[in-house]
């Protein structure tokens, strides 16, 4: 049983975290900051999203669909303020994410690295690909896709969100 | 119905939020940015910046105790290194200056008008956007210290971007690689035209030029000053690849030559001054034989009215002096000031100027914890003086505190010919070239408003 990772479950046998106010606030605030700062100084660094990452783990940890977009709206909306470009472009991006990655939460045991991995590189790849379509569209923003890079990008925030899941789910509390 | 809206509740909730954001985007592609987008955008940079400021002075400080009281490898050598460096630029600047006098000459007759950065205010980066998306940093200086959208913000190596948007103590600067942007620049040798701009992958690309021109990897990129935001002549970068584009212009990647991911202080060019070029400025030692010659009574040469030559070899006099600027200061004890020089002002509070007339290259802002403005040291209050600010301490320097200089005028600053030339005095120290006995007039300056 221990190979088959990802396994389709009933609802009653996923167990439901929740944070406390503290860490619910505190850790997408650390995150915004770091994703702020890191880049200004080694500019590699913005290839990671790591509000994006801190969406999805909430989203698919308190499993709640309300929750979740709730948490991507608010957190995108916060980083569309850090930039020069349109407010609501991460924020429609990120709320879409929360929503499915809440409902994936609700139907499949993420807690393995493995699932881990592919579930926020596939993320990634949704969000990447709602920001272009809202960009492109609505504000007409000539952006490039660019396979190889956003692929890439896919990769290693996978990678990252298996480290940062470990370490965030010392605070996460069973309900 | 309400069995519809209970029974898709999240769905709803997803569909009404998704569809107040795409509102949200449509009224502002319709405005400015204006009301609750600003009030947002405010918010989380006044969140936002105070912790991205502190963890910079944390890391500073950190950092400068490592570097200068433990990690000391390697200190000697590169003080040799230095001091060769030294020596070969003096040589080199030996040879510039003459280039330049010919070039300022030249430009008089022709009644060219030059720009050259008056004013800059140093300025940390604390931040950036933190998107691939978004190429901006984030200053630590904004209203309160004299920046305004449109400013041109530098670095030693080469420009970096433009204000973009301003707060009290913090500024967000749009760099020169964000498809957003664009720079008027100029390829050196070949003096082709065309228009950086950036791509969505963070390159500069430089635009619109002929598919039919030659241009060469690693020819040099500067500014042409048609912007109205960079003065010309600022080094932006080299040429690092040409490809012929799909359509009738190049592909030219230009490397920056500011290393844009790499950030950390930055000049904010706050007052540009034109001036039209005086070929009365000395380029060289001046000889015994052309002081006795201005002493001696001679016969004032008539030159025909309306002469070219005539006009150029005066100094403009359309001099707008605006509320709190004029002519650009000088070092003190150093040479009066001279058209295309980049003034800053150091951590230990030194101004620095250095001549730079093809390509000027901003005095290195050593702002370490605190960054003193160039702004605080107040410029003479006639344009024709010469005004070397007063030697002052970091401490006495640092943000908001203005440092008058002494005024000082010369009486070099009049024009030649006047009584007052008759007695030169030449200014003797050790290490400096030999200086002229009349120095001449300051550039008159024109400032260009922003």
């Amino acid at each position: 049983m221990s190979d088959m990772t990802i396994v389709r479950t009933s609802r009653e046998e996923i167990e439901v975290y929740r944070f406390g106010p503290v860490i619910s606030v505190l850790v997408p605030l650390l995150a915004l900051l770091i994703q702020a700062f890191v880049p200004a100084r080694w500019h590699g660094f913005a290839v990671l999203d790591l509000p994006l990452l801190v969406t999805i783990f909430f989203a698919v940890t308190r499993r709640s669909q309300m929750a979740g977009l709730m948490t991507g709206a608010i957190i995108g909306l916060v980083q569309d303020a850090l930039t020069h470009q349109a407010i609501g472009l991460y924020g429609i991006a990120k709320t879409v994410v929360g929503y499915g990655a809440s409902s994936l939460g609700v139907k499949i045991d993420v807690e393995n690295p493995g699932t881990r991995l592919l579930v926020t590189a596939g993320f990634h790849l949704v969000h990447q690909t709602v920001y272009f379509v809202v960009a492109r569209n609505i504000l007409g923003v000539a952006l490039e896709w660019l396979w190889a890079r956003t692929l890439l990008a896919a990769l290693l925030n996978g990678v990252a969100a298996v480290v940062l899941f470990a370490v965030l789910d010392r605070f996460k509390r069973s309900t | 119905m309400e069995n519809f809206f209970s029974r898709y509740r999240n769905a709803s909730l997803l569909m009404l939020v998704l569809f107040a954001q795409v509102m949200g985007l449509a009224v502002q592609v319709k405005r400015t940015e204006t009301g609750g987008t600003r009030l947002l955008r405010f918010w989380v940079v006044n969140a936002i910046a105070p912790l991205e400021k502190s963890l910079v002075s944390t890391s500073h400080g950190v950092g400068n105790v490592w570097r200068n009281y433990v990690y000391l490898r390697g200190v000697r050598h590169e003080n040799r290194d230095l001091r060769e460096q030294v020596e070969r630029l003096r040589i080199e600047q030996v040879r510039l200056s003459e280039d330049a006098a010919q070039a300022r000459r030249l430009q008089a007759l022709l009644g060219f008008k030059e720009q050259f950065i008056s004013q800059t205010v140093a300025a940390q980066v604390i931040g950036s956007s933190g998107s691939d998306q978004s190429h901006l940093v984030y200053i630590d200086k904004g209203s309160s210290n004299g920046i305004k959208p449109d400013m041109a913000v530098i670095t030693p190596d080469g420009i970096v971007g433009k204000v973009l948007s301003v707060y009290h103590g913090y500024s967000q600067v749009l760099l020169i690689n964000d498809p957003s942007s664009g720079v008027g620049a100029i390829l050196e040798s070949s003096r082709l035209q065309g228009i950086l701009q950036g791509t969505a992958a963070g390159e500069t690309m430089l635009k619109y030029v002929m598919s039919d021109e030659k241009v060469v990897a690693g020819e040099r990129v500067l500014t042409s000053g048609g912007d109205r935001i960079f003065p010309k002549g600022l080094p932006v970068g080299a040429v690092q690849q040409t490809n012929p584009g799909s359509d009738l212009f190049l592909n030219i990647r230009v490397k920056p030559a500011a290393d844009l991911g790499r950030l950390e202080e930055v000049l904010v060019v706050t007052r540009v001054v034109e001036t039209t070029p005086s070929t009365a400025e000395p380029s060289g030692p001046v000889r015994a034989a052309d002081i006795l010659a201005e002493r001696l009574p001679s016969v004032p040469q008539k030159a025909p009215a309306g002469s070219a030559v005539g006009a150029a070899t005066k100094p403009t006099t359309n001099v707008t002096t605006p509320s709190n600027s004029t002519a650009p200061s000088s070092a003190a004890g150093a040479q009066p000031s001279k058209p295309g020089a980049v003034q800053s002002q150091t951590a230990g509070g030194d101004a620095t100027t250095k001549p730079a007339v093809a390509a000027p290259k901003p005095a290195t802002a050593n702002t370490g914890g605190a960054t003193p403005d160039t702004a605080a040291t107040k410029p003479a209050a006639k344009p024709v003086t010469t005004t070397p600010p007063a030697k002052t301490s970091g401490a006495a320097t640092a943000d908001g505190a203005a440092t008058k200089p002494a005024v000082v005028k010369p009486a070099a600053t009049k024009p030649a010919g006047s009584g007052d030339v008759g007695k030169p005095k030449p200014t003797k120290s050790a290490g400096q070239p030999p200086k002229p006995a009349t120095p001449p007039p300051p550039p008159p300056g024109e400032e260009i408003s922003r």
